[in-house]
């Protein structure tokens, strides 16, 4: 009797998305990872219209977001700017939208995208990408490690490579999802 | 079959973006970070959001409706305080969003998107006003059923659904590959309204009720082999 999904489509912009939904952590968080890239289709087209959301696994794990003054880092759905939806949007707000270790992020036109999280206690991070032309959303884990692990080590290696993140200098990592084609990203089902 | 497949060529937006690889099945692991989730509280949401109708200069124009039902989880247990996050076309068939070229009316009234917990019995309920169906470029002549889009988010990030809710018997379905895309008929029903008159309130605004059934979840497998 499960409901079935149905596709984002290209309209969720004004509705999704908040205002530093990419910053799981403010910045200069002790030991912070940046993780960026791009959502790909199968030409190797930039996809503009995805909705990213990254899930630590780790509920309030991160003390509390800077909550007022840095002005970026706020919580919940406070301040997106659109001002839409009336004023229902302006809570007294706290960090720790979904009680901390979730992100949501979409897409730039260039297909970009980025998250800032503390270190996972786990060797992945949990990843799920919506958008138009997905009629259900596809799952993936950003390894930023190569470690032993049941999930990796069941791969070809050329798959294998898909879930793992790149280091891009201190403390940031690159990650592209592609959804289709060649190194066609690892997507999972639970 | 419930969920439709990443492939459907009548909606042309897949062809492209649909992997080629079926997805990975995961062995059982119940530290999987997957089998928890986000909660949300009431300070991440306030009440206001869940009249679309309210916080603009004015009322918006079209029909008012109440939109209520139940998150169930894959047993038939309400969901209780999860996160509903619900957006829409107004009621000439045009979002309030940059990309809608549909030249039909914005109202200045009405933006269109909503966002409440469930209550203690997994309930939720949006006051808004009806959408109209609108064009997009899929196909010549192709029109979007009238639809509110849902996003919800359970207890685990394997539930994680997103969907669109549409109203009972809106001529457009059989001309909807989105809709289409569904395989199993009655599935694709369960995402259809029922028009109900103990949801509607007199001289006010008519009712529609819909359920959401989330997935099963590793975790329940996992208790019923037990």
């Amino acid at each position: 009797m499960t409901t079935p999904s149905q596709t984002v489509g290209p309209f969720f912009g004004f509705a999704l998305p908040y205002e530093g939904g990419w910053e799981l952590v403010p910045e200069g968080h002790p030991g912070a990872v940046t993780i960026t890239g791009r959502v790909l289709d199968g030409a190797g087209e930039p996809v503009p219209d995805a909705l990213l959301e990254l899930w630590t696994g780790e509920p309030g794990g991160f003390g509390p977001r800077g909550s007022g003054s840095a002005g970026s880092g706020g919580g919940a759905f406070r301040g997106d700017g659109s001002g839409s939806a009336g004023s229902g949007r302006n809570g007294s707000g706290r960090g720790e939208f979904g009680g901390g270790g979730f992100g949501r992020c979409a897409t730039e036109p260039d297909g970009s995208y980025r998250f800032r999280v503390s270190p996972p206690a786990r060797p992945y991070l949990p990843l799920l990408v919506f958008a138009r032309g997905l009629l259900k959303p596809v799952r993936t884990r950003v390894y930023l490690a190569d470690v032993p692990d049941p999930l990796l080590g069941s791969l070809e290696p050329d798959r294998r490579a898909t879930l793992l993140a790149r280091a891009d200098g201190k403390d940031a990592y690159r990650f592209d999802v592609r959804l289709q084609g060649e190194r066609e990203t690892v997507f999972l089902d639970f | 079959m419930t969920q439709p497949p990443y492939l459907y060529p009548g909606y042309a937006s897949t062809v492209l973006r649909a992997p080629s690889h079926a997805p990975l099945p995961m062995k059982d692991d119940p530290e999987a970070a997957e089998l928890t989730g986000p909660v949300f509280g009431h300070e991440d949401v306030n009440p206001l959001d869940a009249d679309l109708t309210t916080g603009h200069a004015g009322e918006p124009l079209g029909e008012r409706i109440i939109v209520t039902g139940r998150i169930l989880d894959s047993s038939g247990r309400p969901v209780p305080r999860t996160l509903v996050e619900i957006w829409q076309a107004n009621a000439a068939g045009r979002y309030a969003h940059p990309v809608d070229r549909h030249p039909a009316p914005l109202d200045p009234n009405f933006t269109g998107a909503g966002r409440c917990l469930t209550d203690d019995e997994g309930r939720y309920r949006f006051v808004t006003i009806k959408p109209g169906a609108y064009p997009w470029r899929n196909h010549p002549n192709a029109w979007r059923p009238a639809h509110i889009h849902f996003s919800v988010f359970g207890t685990a990030f394997t539930q994680r659904l997103v969907t669109q809710m549409y109203f009972p018997g809106d001529p457009l379905f059989a001309f909807d590959p989105i809709f289409q895309s569904v395989p199993d008929p009655a599935a694709r029903e369960r995402l259809v309204s029922a028009f109900d008159l103990d949801v509607t309130e007199p001289e006010w605004a008519l009712g529609y009720r819909w359920d959401v059934v989330l997935g099963r979840t590793p975790v329940e497998s996992t208790q019923e082999d037990a």
